[in-house]
């Protein structure tokens, strides 16, 4: 056996992290989501004001630009996942 | 002996404790973090649903781009618009006012009546050339339907026409887009 604890020759085990260590982290996370969720909430409102006027050119790049965030978001919690 | 671990009921850490009890855990730390670890679930899903609306106005505009455009519909005769008068007719739904401008002997225009900041009805200033809004001001050119002073940013939808036989025919209705 090692110092950390993991058998001798294998990779290092992880210590698991401490609840504070945790709540650094889910903050961390939150914060970004929630910017990307206010991004996302202008993106609707304003392709919705301009569709609603008969403009629709904006609504495609508007869907691809609300899929990313939602894409990031959705990565983001599957580290949040991993953590626990 | 192994030492009772005070956070949890029956003495075990945590990590040891079945799933149902560590989603709802006594320990101040544990649960702050247990609240906003859900609170980003949330979010996320509150992500989904907005990208979900905005995948709905995307298929939404594309059913509308492949519509059929509205038929043909008489507005009125020649003879009942003299120059420089306007006349409200409904194009293409009944739900959907409109206004005739007639310019010149030979030059109709047609846009919606709807201003395009709050819907309030706009009126024609033929000899300024000029559509008004009378609810906020606001002031639409009358040769192209844009907006030209006010609150309102997007032009007014144009209903095009076609003279023949002796009437004025609303032949179909441009989006900003198409514009
Ligand atoms: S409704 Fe027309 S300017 Fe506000």
């Amino acid at each position: 056996m090692t110092d950390d604890g993991s058998p001798a020759g294998g990779a290092p085990r992880r210590r698991p992290l401490a609840t504070g260590e945790k709540s650094t982290i889910v903050y961390g996370i939150l914060g970004v989501l929630l910017v990307l969720l206010v991004a996302q909430l202008w993106l609707l409102t304003a392709t919705t004001n301009a569709w609603l006027g008969g403009d629709d050119s904006v609504v495609l790049p508007a869907a691809v630009a609300s899929l990313a965030c939602l894409g990031l978001n959705v990565g983001l919690l599957l580290y949040l996942f991993r953590l626990e | 002996m192994t030492e009772r671990d005070s956070r949890t009921p029956d003495g075990r850490p945590p990590a040891e404790q079945p799933r149902w009890r560590r989603d709802f855990p006594i320990d101040v730390a544990e649960d702050a973090y247990v609240a906003r670890r859900d609170f980003a679930k949330f979010s996320v899903l509150v992500s989904a649903a907005f990208a979900t609306g905005q995948i709905w106005l995307l298929l939404r505009s594309i059913f509308r781009r492949r519509a059929p455009g509205a038929p043909p519909a008489r507005v009125a005769s020649v003879t009942d618009v003299p120059v420089g008068a306007a006349i409200a007719f409904r194009y293409p739904t009944e739900r959907d006012p409109c206004l005739l401008v007639r310019r010149g002997k030979d030059e109709f225009v047609a846009y919606g009546s709807e201003c395009t900041h709050l819907m309030c009805a706009v009126l024609p200033e033929v000899e300024k050339g000029r559509l008004r809004c009378p609810c906020h001001m606001g002031f639409f050119d009358l040769a192209t339907g844009r907006p030209i002073a006010g609150p309102p940013r997007r032009r007014l939808p144009v209903v095009t026409l076609e003279v023949r036989d002796g009437g004025i025919w609303a032949t179909g209705v441009k989006l900003e887009s198409e514009q």
